[in-house]
This record gives structure tokens, sequence and C-alpha cells, in this order.
């Protein structure tokens, strides 16, 4: 066992995968030298030099497309994007061009390239450095999307995702990175496409990933302690999406909530939703209940901020609702 | 720098002294709220070291003109007229902010002073300023639109799109560069191979000019000449070339840059430049203490308003998403309320 950050867990991930592939790179703004926005990279330039982390002018949409490139051409580039708020800015190379690529070419080629970015509220930074775009990738076919809640799946999916054969999408939580966790990285983990029930429980089955998993595990705690046992699922990639473990935790339990940052119309929490609804349906007591974040930009002001997304307190207010 | 205009007088000097130091004085006290923990967040770019910029551009610029800042922007807005209260107020998140604290300091504006608003996206603000300008034409205002932007923007494509269309319609927009050495921890020439950056403009059709920010004077001349143009029909741009004094943003320390570069940097700084100017032609340094105090003390006052401002009610949340009339979004513990009340 060590103890790491997150943070610290993508570095080594990062650092491992360049050890042991010489073809695997990292290009973005402020990678190499300053060590990346949120410190993800640093020290990587001294040990692996400017020709694989590539800092890069402010050109988001030709990044990714380099990155495509690359990766066409049997590189296994990883590209970081500083803010997944910026990721309209590289739409078309990544939904036209890398999510489309094998399936336009007849399956010729694929692009085996890694977008690493961040997303989620925390800083007060505001309506364009907060959101939570999943939903975005998620949409379309083609991409693959991870998101890690735990300092062991930084680790290990960043290392997964650079085994795909296709597009992954990446997106850390901004306030997920200090997260210090005591791990074992030798230690077996859930397989590609494998969500993990982070919390067993018989009454009611909280589906969520990313940030949203630890406030969901801190309300099953209190839940608990009121007599209500919540199982917790942590999805880990949302494509591919492991339904089979949800399916399993619902129909033991018979209520379902799927927790998301992300704005609640037309997102992850509405797939999920929708899915528990249409597969589940014999075994629901309740309406599958969507808790996730308002309809609304995020505002610099902390407390508005704070207030846009769930909260432990939300959440189990919601499950109690859902229990009564 | 490619031209330089008839000797600067000093006319106007004091004047463009004062703006200055009104902006150096409010960044300080940008800087003393984040240390004091009432900022709303650590997102806060100072402009110091900029100023020249700021007023030599703003000061060529009329009544009524529009203008969109990048996310280093207090300096401009200040020049441009803002309320230094409510702009502390915005970038403390409150209530009484410009933008009643949703916006912060990247995010201000104010349609009032023409503000189409600063931006937290790097180019973000560039082609609004070719949608204004076309506007003003078409509508015969004889408004002209300006686009403040880093040389960090001079990698973004929609840079050069709106430069390309504003020079094809003839549109009065001006796009202004300030080249600051820097865009976080990358010096321009590792970010390009030509940093004359007013030949990229040129290649367009644009009038295009770089001016040493160090006298404001020179920096109001090159503006003069690039904004009277745009107005009679040939858009323009103008680098400015100053240094960033500090960090990126808050909690940078900038450890990528040597001493020795920060110190040759520092040392063309405007604000010191005009005051021994003014020194030099015969102003008392008295008196220019005395304007700095003043400035000083109303900057303080900001400070404090800002603190003793209140937070924006949670039911702000969801104003301001759509237009008054529109229904708000549905806060989701009553949408959750509505759903389970089924019995
Ligand atoms: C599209 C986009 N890419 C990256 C960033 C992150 N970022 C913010 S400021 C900045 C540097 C900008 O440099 P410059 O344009 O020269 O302005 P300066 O900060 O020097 O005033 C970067 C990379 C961003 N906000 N938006």
């Amino acid at each position: 066992m060590e103890t790491l950050t997150y943070r610290e867990a993508l570095r080594r991930a990062l650092a491992d995968a360049m050890e042991e592939d010489p073809d695997v790179f990292v290009i973005g703004e402020e990678v190499g030298r300053y060590g990346g926005a949120y410190g993800v990279t640093k020290g990587l330039i001294e040990q692996f030099g400017p020709d694989r982390l590539i800092d890069t002018p402010i050109s988001e949409a030709a990044i990714v497309g380099t990155g495509v490139g690359a990766a066409m051409a049997g590189m296994r580039p990883v590209v970081e994007l500083m803010y997944v708020d910026f990721i309209g800015m590289t739409m078309d190379q990544l939904a036209n061009q890398a999510a489309k690529i094998r399936y336009m070419f007849g399956g010729q080629i694929g692009v085996p390239m890694v977008l690493r970015t961040q997303g989620g509220t925390g800083r007060s930074a505001g309506a364009q450095h907060s959101q939570s775009l999943e939903a975005y990738v998620m949409h379309t076919p083609g991409l693959r999307l991870a998101m890690p809640a735990t300092v062991a799946d930084a680790y290990h999916l960043l290392r997964q995702a650079l085994r795909q054969p296709d597009p992954v999408v990446f997106i850390e939580h901004k306030a997920l990175y200090a997260l210090s966790e005591a791990v074992d990285l030798a230690a077996p983990v859930p397989d590609w496409g494998r969500a993990a029930l982070r919390r067993p429980g018989g009454d009611l089955a909280i589906v969520s990933y990313s940030r949203q998993l630890h406030h969901a595990l801190a309300a099953a705690e209190r839940l608990d302690a009121e007599g209500i046992a919540a199982a917790v699922i942590d999805l880990r990639t949302l494509n591919p999406l492991d339904f089979e473990t949800v399916r399993g935790a619902v129909e033991a339990a018979g209520r379902a909530m799927v927790v998301s940052e992300g704005p609640l119309t037309a997102g992850v929490a509405a797939e999920l939703a929708a899915r528990i609804s249409e597969e589940c349906f014999d075994f629901l007591e309740n309406p599958v209940l969507r808790v996730a974040g308002e309809d609304v930009p995020i505002s610099v002001s902390p407390g508005l901020e704070a207030a846009s997304v769930p909260t432990p307190e939300l959440i189990v207010d919601a499950a109690r609702r859902l229990m009564a | 720098m490619t031209k330089t205009g008839p000797a600067p007088s000093n006319t106007g000097l004091e004047a463009h002294y004062r703006q200055m130091r009104r902006i150096r004085s409010f960044e300080e006290r940008v800087g003393e709220l984040f240390v004091r923990g009432e900022s709303a967040g650590s997102m806060l770019h100072l402009s110091i070291g900029e100023e020249s910029a700021a007023v030599g551009v703003c000061s060529a610029m009329r009544d009524g003109d529009t203008f969109t800042t990048h996310h280093r922007g207090h300096g401009i807005f200040l020049a441009r007229g803002a309320d230094p209260n409510r702009m502390m107020a915005e970038i403390a998140g409150k209530a009484t902010g410009y933008c009643h604290g949703k916006g912060g300091s990247m995010h201000i504006a104010d349609m009032s002073l023409g503000h189409l608003g600063a931006n937290a996206i790097v180019g973000g603000g560039i082609p609004a300023v070719v949608g204004a300008a076309l506007a003003a034409r078409r509508r015969g205002t004889g408004q002209l639109s300006v686009a403040f932007f880093g040389d960090g923007a001079m990698g973004q494509g929609i840079l050069y799109e709106s430069m390309n269309m504003a020079a094809l319609w003839d549109l009065p927009a001006v796009f202004v560069c300030i080249n600051n050495q820097w865009g976080m921890g990358t010096r321009i020439d590792q970010a390009t191979r030509v940093t004359a950056l007013h030949d990229r403009a040129a290649a367009f059709g644009l009038a295009a000019e770089t001016v040493d920010g160090r006298d404001v004077r020179e920096v109001q001349a090159a503006a003069a000449r690039i904004l009277d143009g745009a107005r009679a029909g040939r858009p323009g741009f103008l680098a400015v070339e100053c240094y960033r004094f500090f960090g990126h943003a808050r909690k940078d320390k900038s450890p990528y840059r040597s001493p020795k570069e920060e110190a040759a940097g520092r040392s063309r700084d405007p604000v010191a430049f005009a005051r021994d100017a003014l020194i030099a032609a015969g102003m008392a340094e008295a008196r220019l203490d005395e304007i700095d105090q003043a400035i000083a003390t109303e900057m303080e006052a900001s400070i404090d308003a800002a603190i003793a401002a209140e937070e924006p009610p949670l039911q702000a949340m969801f104003r301001d998403v759509f237009a008054p009339d529109a229904p708000e979004p549905e806060p989701l513990a009553r949408r959750i309320d509505r759903v389970l009340a089924r019995d």
C-alpha cells in the first residue's frame, strides 16, 4: 500500500505508459515546462524530454486534430485539454473526425487517442471554467468516455484508456486532484468498461460517477444511520456503459437514483434513468430519480456555484423521500 | 516598432497618468482582496504593467464605441469609465457587482459603457466585435468596435477568421493585441516563429502597427491612427508591447521566468515612465503624491464596500437563463417534491 493523490496517480499512469511504450506522448497547453495547469504532468518533461511533452500554442482545435493525425499514423497521443469547457472549440476534430474515422472509412483505421481534460465545479471559476460536459461526449457515437472517481481509477483507467483501439475522452474532476487515498496499484481492478459496486445495500441503488460518487457515498453513510441501506455504484466509464452491474443493484433494491453533476436535462442521469425505467420496469417501486445539476450556467459566486450542483444533503433528502 | 508618430506632447499626460494610476491601484487592491480571502476564487489576472495599453487605446475611443476584452481586462474597463466599487463587488462575487456576482473577474460586462464582455475563453470575445461593427455600419451609427486580447490569442484560428471578415467588409473594427510577452508559462517566441504580430494582420489587409507600451502618449498616437482609420472604413490591428509584471493568475509565482528577465520587464513600467515625464515637465512630486493618495483612498473604499456587500440570493441562480418573461428553470428540489408527491 502507498498513499497517493489523484493527481499523482494520473502522473504515474502517464509515466508508466511512456516508459512502456515509446509511441505514447503528451501534447497540450502548458503540459511541459509548466507541468500542467493542475500540475498533473509536473516533472515529466525532465524525465521524458520536450519531444514527448509537447507544449503548444493556444490552438485547441489544431491540438486535438494533431492528436487525431498522430494516432492515425500509429502513435499513442495523450492530448490535454486544459478545461473541458474548451471542448466546443475542438468539437469538429473530436466529433466529426476522431469519432467517425473508423466508421466512415469502412473500418480501415482507428484513432487510438486519449483526450485528457478536467471539469466540474468547486473553484469559483465561473461559467466558462466549471462545466460538466460529459453528455456532449456520451451523445456522440464513436467516442469512449472515462471519468475516474478514485485514486486507483485515476491510475488504472488512464492505463486502460491508453490500450484502447478507439478515441477515449478522459474527464478528471478539478475538485479531486488533491484527493489522497491509500492504494495498492498492483491489486486487481475491474476491467475496462466495468462498473464498481462501491457499497452494497438492498433498499436503494444510487448510480453515480466522478466527484458525485463521493457525495453519494457520504449520503449512503448517513442513510445507513437511519436504517436505509443504499447500494452505491461507480460507473467508471460511461462508454462502454456497464448496465448489467446497474441492473443487478436496481433489481435487488427496487428503487433507483442517478446522481450527476452535469445539468439535468438530456444529461447522463437522464440516459441512465431512461434505461433503468425501460429495462428494470417490473422491479421498480418508484420512479427513477435524477439528482443532477440545475439547468443553469455556473456562477462565480461561491454560494450560487455550490447550490447549483447536487450535495450529500440533497441526495439524503431525495433518498429519504424515495423510501417513504 | 513599425511606425512612430510625431513626437508625443505632454498634453493630456496628467490625465493619462491618473487613469493609469487608478488601474494600478485597483489591481493592487484586487490582490489584497484575494489575500484576505474575499475574492470569488483565485482566477484573477492582474494587468499591472499593461496600463498604457488600456489607457492609450481607450483614450482614442469615443462615447458609444463598443469593446470586448480578454480575461485580463480590469484596466481596460476602468479606462472606459467603470465604477471601481461595482467592479470590486463583482470580483468578490457579490450582488452589487456589475453582473450580480454571476460573472466575476473574467466575465464582467456593462452594456451602458459599451462593454460587450470580458471572456475566459482565449479568443472568445473577438468575433463579437466583427458583429458589432457590422451592425454599427448597417445602422450608420458611427460606432467603432474594439477587441482587446493577449498575445496568446494569436494562436487561435478564430482571430484570423475575424480579421479576414472585418477586412473583407471594410468594417469599423479594431483588433488590439496586448503583447505582455507571456501566455501562462509560454513566452511569445515559444508559441510562434513570427513575433512581429502585426505582419499577420497586414496579410489580411488591415492597417497594422506595433507600438512600444512604455510611453502612453505613443500608444495613444498609434491608437488614434488605427481607430480613426477604422472609423473611416479601414479596419486595423494594433499590438502594444508591454510586460506582465506578475504571475499569470494570483497563485502563479512565475517560476519559469528569470529574476533578470522580470527586472528588465518591470523597468519598462508605463506608470513610472509617465510620472517621470510629468516631473521632467515641471510637475511637483508632492502634487503627484497627492494624486496617488487620493486614488488609493478611493480604491481602498471599493474593497471595504465589496466585502460588506450582500451575497446574491439563492433564487438569483435561476434568473437570466432566458429573458425575464420566460419561465425560470424549475429548481431540482422542487422537481423532486413534485415527482415524489404522488399520494
Ligand atoms: C480557449 C482557451 N484556452 C486556454 C485557456 C487557458 N488560459 C487562460 S489565459 C491563458 C494564457 C493567455 O495568454 P494571453 O492571451 O497572452 O493573455 P495574458 O494572460 O498574457 O494576458 C491560457 C492558456 C483559456 N482560458 N481558453
